[in-house]
């Protein structure tokens, strides 16, 4: 241990210990431009945002805040958004989380790390449930779990398909054992929507870890990602610390999952619109045969 | 007064029975079922048939393996994905031969290397968790020893969760609650208080049901409560306890509004 205090080894990039607030290679707050991480292109602020938040120049996506994405995927002015202020409480009283929470609450604006709601799309509607890169890197808490479980019950309800976005390290450990019950709480809602024959769509954005990818992330019946996301059950540190040697360039990028066979597509994100759209129609209209 | 990092420590001790001991001291007549049938077997995992006093179940385990050969052959109770398939083919048969399905959770984590995630370690545990949760016959889990995150939480969904008295099970190992969110490993033992770990902790938290002391009568006693349970779900409407499983989890979680 005292070789790393001595900082004789380089940590190796963990992207998933990024400031949440910062993201992988977001610009920071207020800032004009930025270069980018993938054609090192400095990019206008202004020119990224109009962009779907992708470089324009070789594609590299930027993370994407979770109101940005709702306003990208869904009709203009059709999002309504559901169990709104909904929040995790500190059931452990584990140490240092009352002001870690609060910082994240100030730091995004958003009660908890994930946003509920129904919308439509090309008039359609759907459910859809967003998880929030700048709120404790989407970390899955009991108030995450229990948003996402009652969306799928409202959309089972409603006889609605649902669509989410997942970014998350992972379970959220401050909450302890309650957050890992929420990988069975969430598999349950879906299992019972699932077999009521409904469309549960997944898009997976980067990075999505841990708890999460072990749970609703690879429950969809078709499951997308984005290109390059990070997608993985263990992240890169711990497996390189337990295997003692370096990652392969490119491993667990969605490109890989896609070649593992884990992903039905990757979907760039100024296309998901679109994709989603012929997904829920398509998924929708099986009537048509019945009714000749 | 046993603090949680002792109840770590004693969860982790080389002498202690794994779960092909349970196995041996529960049940009689033990078939195993071996291999994924897509990939390859795991020896991370033990499953199969058994007789419980007479009447025949499924068994799916974690077995981490007691010398030092064995916990390398058994890659320390550490199940990569074709463990946790085999352990699917093993709940879908209880369900499909309507035999009740005994789950043996001992295992530090799901194995994070780079073949694990090949093969999709993430998909496995979530086809698992989906499966248990609609699994049309009953299931009781019992954690033997470690309970480490999603790779136990993947044999642990169930209408009853049991544990012995210095099993420990938790969203994240202490390690790797210290490394990972105070990057002190010193600080291991503060993480196994802080995470609320013990089984007394879970049962507060109604996530467990009951909890075995280890002493002489530990398997005995197992042996005779897991008959009752068996029994008594076995005689419970099927639709019921699935209703009743979901309602389970279905109001674990604090939260504000």
């Amino acid at each position: 241990m005292a070789i790393f205090k001595q900082g004789l080894f380089k940590r190796p990039n963990n992207p998933l210990e990024q400031d949440a607030s910062a993201g992988a290679a977001a610009p920071g707050r207020g800032e004009l431009w930025l270069r980018c991480k993938g054609c090192k292109r400095v990019l206008l602020q202004e020119e990224l945002d109009k962009n779907d938040q992708v470089c324009p120049g070789c594609g590299a996506h930027f993370r994407m805040g979770p109101r940005p994405r709702i306003a990208s995927i869904a009709d203009e002015g059709s999002f309504q958004e559901l169990f709104v202020g909904m929040r995790s409480a500190d059931p452990l009283s584990f140490p240092g989380y009352k002001d870690k929470l609060d910082k994240a609450r100030r730091q995004s604006g958003e009660s908890e790390a994930v946003i509920c709601g129904r919308a439509t799309l090309e008039q359609k509607p759907f459910c859809l449930f967003v998880m929030a890169q700048n709120f404790m890197m989407g970390s899955m808490g009991c108030a995450v779990g229990e948003k996402i479980t009652l969306l799928f019950e409202y959309a089972l309800e409603q006889r609605l398909p649902v669509v989410g976005f997942t970014v998350s390290g992972g379970a959220r450990m401050q909450e302890g054992i309650l957050s890992l019950m929420q990988m069975a709480k969430v598999s349950g809602a879906i299992r019972r929507f699932s077999d009521a024959g409904l469309l549960y769509v997944c898009v997976l954005t980067d990075p999505t870890t841990g708890g999460v990818t072990a749970s609703f992330a690879m429950q969809a019946d078709v499951t997308l990602a984005e290109p390059g996301a990070l997608i993985g059950f263990a992240g890169p540190r711990v497996i390189e610390q337990t295997i003692r040697q370096k990652l392969p360039q490119g491993f667990q990028s969605a490109e890989f999952l896609l070649e593992k066979g884990f992903l039905d597509a990757i979907v760039d994100r100024r296309e998901q619109r679109d994709y989603l759209s012929r997904l829920l129609a398509l998924y929708g209209e099986a009537d048509k045969w019945k009714n000749g | 007064m046993i603090g949680p990092w002792d109840r770590v420590q004693a969860a982790r001790a080389q002498d202690r029975p794994t779960a092909r001991d349970f196995i041996d001291r529960l049940l009689t007549g033990f078939i195993p079922l071996r291999g994924d049938k897509r990939f390859g077997e795991d020896l991370a995992v033990l499953a199969g048939a058994a007789y419980l006093n007479g009447r025949p179940l499924m068994v799916a385990a974690l077995e981490r393996g007691r010398s030092f050969q064995e916990k390398i052959e058994h890659n320390f109770g550490m199940a990569q994905p074709e463990g946790y398939r085999k352990t699917l083919r093993c709940m879908q048969q209880a369900e499909k031969f309507h035999l009740p399905l005994l789950c043996l959770v001992d295992t530090s984590g799901a194995y994070p290397g780079i073949g694990a995630e090949e093969r999709g370690q993430g998909e496995a545990i979530a086809e698992n968790l989906i499966t248990l949760m609609g699994l049309r016959t009953p299931v009781v889990s019992l954690l033997i020893g470690e309970g480490g995150s999603g790779g136990a939480l993947a044999l642990a969904v169930a209408d009853r969760v049991w544990m012995l008295e210095n099993a420990w099970y938790s969203v994240i190992s202490p390690e790797g609650c210290a490394s990972i969110l105070w990057k002190d490993p010193a600080r291991t033992k503060e993480a196994a208080e802080s995470l609320h770990l013990t089984a007394q902790d879970l049962y507060g938290f109604q996530v467990i049901e009951r909890i075995f002391p280890e002493d002489d009568t530990l398997f005995p006693a197992l042996k005779e409560a897991l008959e009752r349970e068996f029994l008594a779900l076995s005689q419970t409407d099927i639709n019921t306890l699935l209703e009743d499983r979901y309602a389970k989890y279905r109001k674990l979680g604090a939260v504000l509004t």
